[in-house]
């Protein structure tokens, strides 16, 4: 393996990491509502955002992060209590326009309280960059791709050990069943949003000393994430992390060896290809839909 | 005649016309006339898009893009490479014809979220050509488009320009009613309620969903042409995957399936943010929230939801 390559694997699994933790937003809250939450990467940017100027006012690192995971958690839940509760039963273009306006509006409300000036976070643990058989690593990716890989056996944990995560896979299984055993579907949802927004937030935090963070990043991250979970089939929780990872290391593949200016393009192209090979994204659920 | 006149189809037509003829004396400055040709291209834009998302139940994403390719390949055709309008119109809009039917047949097949992605995923694209295809387009900075001429005669200035996109307008709507109500139309309905029934009863639906996504594209792309001849400019920020966002909320605003619906939603939201320009800072933020509100409160969209109130208060109790 040439240095050179093994430079591009590293870039790509950590920006593939942060396209994971995005794309299992986007799934637990498609598995619990059937919503496809465009302000997922929104998220991203106030977890980012929050942090830099909470660290920036003078509370020590940890602290910052984890005040702008629970505000960010904290969005989440509003979204649903009152955006998404009070439109139930309306079609799912009316769902997407009402996340969008949320996007839309969470955005302004940024730009209003941070300005639209482009901020750096310090990496966790200093800049010195770490090498490994020719190519070089800078500490804060291995803060990402572990931080990713815990967040994973974190989920799996509560999804296979804990009632709350039981009852959220019962109610993506079927509402209505779900309901009928006594589980609060509106309790499950809101958990729902709450978790993702924190994992958004996670994810915008771990990438904002490598990208830098600004009141826009969410928009492209959003879609990079939105794809990465359809890639891997909506809903889909491993598919979610398989599809993040595979768009980033395809992304650094074709931005080192192909063209940087068509970098985000590329991804984009891979996804069509795919949706048209494999319609249901690699590991989604296949089958006939009953009538 | 009356008759005629009375139902909902003629009528309606007949007082978008009178709209469009009687306006002009509301519209005091060429900023008020600008305002309302703009109002007129989205409208015809989301007239097309309308018979995807509204009658068809197919959404897409990218339409930006088609939008896109009509504002650019004319301009570049006339400014690089010399050639008439109406030769790089036809030439643009033919090209985004095939382009949307070769990309409709693949991705027609994919359903709700996916059919999302990958329209969005050709939008991006596109949007991404441009902006990348500097020596052709001008990338980010934009470029200019030279003045659209037909057999030597020169359209500028606002008015001219007005009563050009009043008639396209009245013309596209005319055009888009009477496809709704011809076979075509009752098969898109007939696919939008379920697929399989239609299918069963010997509806092509794949067929019917790429006619109807290459028409909407072709809508898109004239009105599109249209926009970069009469701002005389052009820059990739009419291509973004927001500008899709804004045409299918306008779609939606205005209120699914119903094309007088599809105009009122791109007047709406085409003359808001020029009303909330005085908020300044605050445009997006107000832009969001009316975007949420109207769908948390309104989802079936402004038209049919008046619609079927007014219809509830003249019904007998």
């Amino acid at each position: 393996m040439s240095a050179q390559f093994l430079q591009f694997l590293l870039a790509g699994l950590t920006v593939g990491a942060i396209y994971a933790l995005v794309a299992l937003g986007f799934s637990i809250i498609y598995n619990a509502s059937h919503v496809i939450n465009f302000a997922q990467g929104e998220f991203v940017m106030i977890g980012g955002m929050a942090t830099v100027s909470l660290a920036g006012a003078g509370l020590p690192l940890p602290a910052a992060i984890a005040s702008a995971v629970l505000l960010s958690a904290a969005i989440g839940l509003a979204l649903q209590k009152f955006a998404i509760e009070p439109a139930r039963g309306a079609p799912v273009v009316a769902l997407i326009i009402i996340t969008i306006g949320a996007s839309i509006l969470l955005r302004g409300v940024a730009a209003l309280v941070w300005g639209k000036n482009i901020h750096a976070l310090k990496a966790f643990s200093g800049e010195a960059p770490i090498q490994i058989a020719g190519a070089t690593l800078v500490p804060q990716s291995l803060w990402v791709i572990g931080v990713a890989l815990a967040v994973v056996a974190l989920l799996g944990w509560f999804f296979r050990r804990t009632l709350l995560g039981k009852a959220l896979l019962a109610t993506s299984h079927n509402r209505l069943a779900a309901q009928l055993a006594g589980i609060s579907v509106r309790h499950v949802l809101l958990a729902s949003f709450g978790l993702s927004g924190a994992l958004g937030a996670v994810a915008g935090v771990l990438v904002a000393p490598i990208t830098f963070t600004s009141w826009d990043i969410g928009v492209m991250l959003g879609l990079k994430g939105f794809a990465a979970a359809v890639l891997g089939g909506i809903g889909s929780g491993p598919g979610a992390v398989l599809g993040g990872l595979a768009l980033g290391i395809a992304e650094a593949m074709s931005a080192g060896y192909v063209s940087s200016a068509y970098k985000d393009a590329i991804a984009f192209v891979i996804i069509l290809a795919v949706l048209v090979f494999l319609p249901s994204g690699l590991l989604g659920a296949r089958g006939a839909e009953r009538v | 005649m009356l008759d005629r006149l009375a139902s909902p189809r003629t009528g309606g037509l007949a007082a978008l016309a009178l709209i469009v003829l009687l306006l002009p004396l509301a519209l005091r400055n060429n900023y008020m006339y600008e305002v309302a040709i703009l109002v007129g291209l989205n409208a015809i834009v989301c007239i097309g898009l309308n018979l995807l998302i509204g009658y068809a139940g197919q959404i897409s994403l990218g339409h930006a893009g088609f939008f896109g390719l009509g504002a650019y390949v004319p301009a570049i055709l006339a400014a690089r490479y010399g050639w008439p309008s109406a030769a790089a119109v036809a030439a643009s809009t033919f090209g985004v014809a095939v382009l949307a039917y070769l990309v409709g047949r693949p991705i027609l097949r994919l359903r709700g979220h996916y059919l999302a992605m990958a329209t969005l995923g050709m939008g991006i694209i596109i949007s991404i050509v441009i902006a990348t295809e500097d020596r052709l387009t001008g990338g980010p900075d934009g470029m200019q488009v030279p003045p659209l001429a037909l057999a030597g005669f020169v359209l500028s200035g606002e008015k001219s320009w007005y009563w050009v996109v009043g008639a396209l307008l009245v013309v596209a709507v005319w055009l888009a009613q009477n496809l709704v109500d011809s076979p075509h139309g009752r098969a898109l309905r007939a696919l939008h309620t379920s697929e399989v029934a239609a299918e069963v009863s010997g509806i092509d639906s794949a067929g019917h969903k790429v006619r109807v996504f290459v028409i909407s594209a072709v809508y898109a792309a004239l009105a599109g042409s249209l926009a970069a001849y009469y701002a005389g400019f052009i820059t990739p920020a009419k291509v973004t995957f927001f500008h899709s966002i804004e045409l299918v909320t306008m779609v939606v605003f205005g209120g699914m399936a119903s094309t007088f619906g599809a105009v009122v939603g791109a007047a709406v939201l085409t003359t808001l943010p020029q009303a909330l320009t005085s908020f300044k800072e605050y445009e997006m933020v107000a832009f969001g929230a009316v975007m949420m509100a109207t769908m948390i409160f309104m989802p079936k969209g402004l038209v049919p939801t008046l619609a079927a109130r007014i219809a509830a208060r003249s019904a007998p109790r």
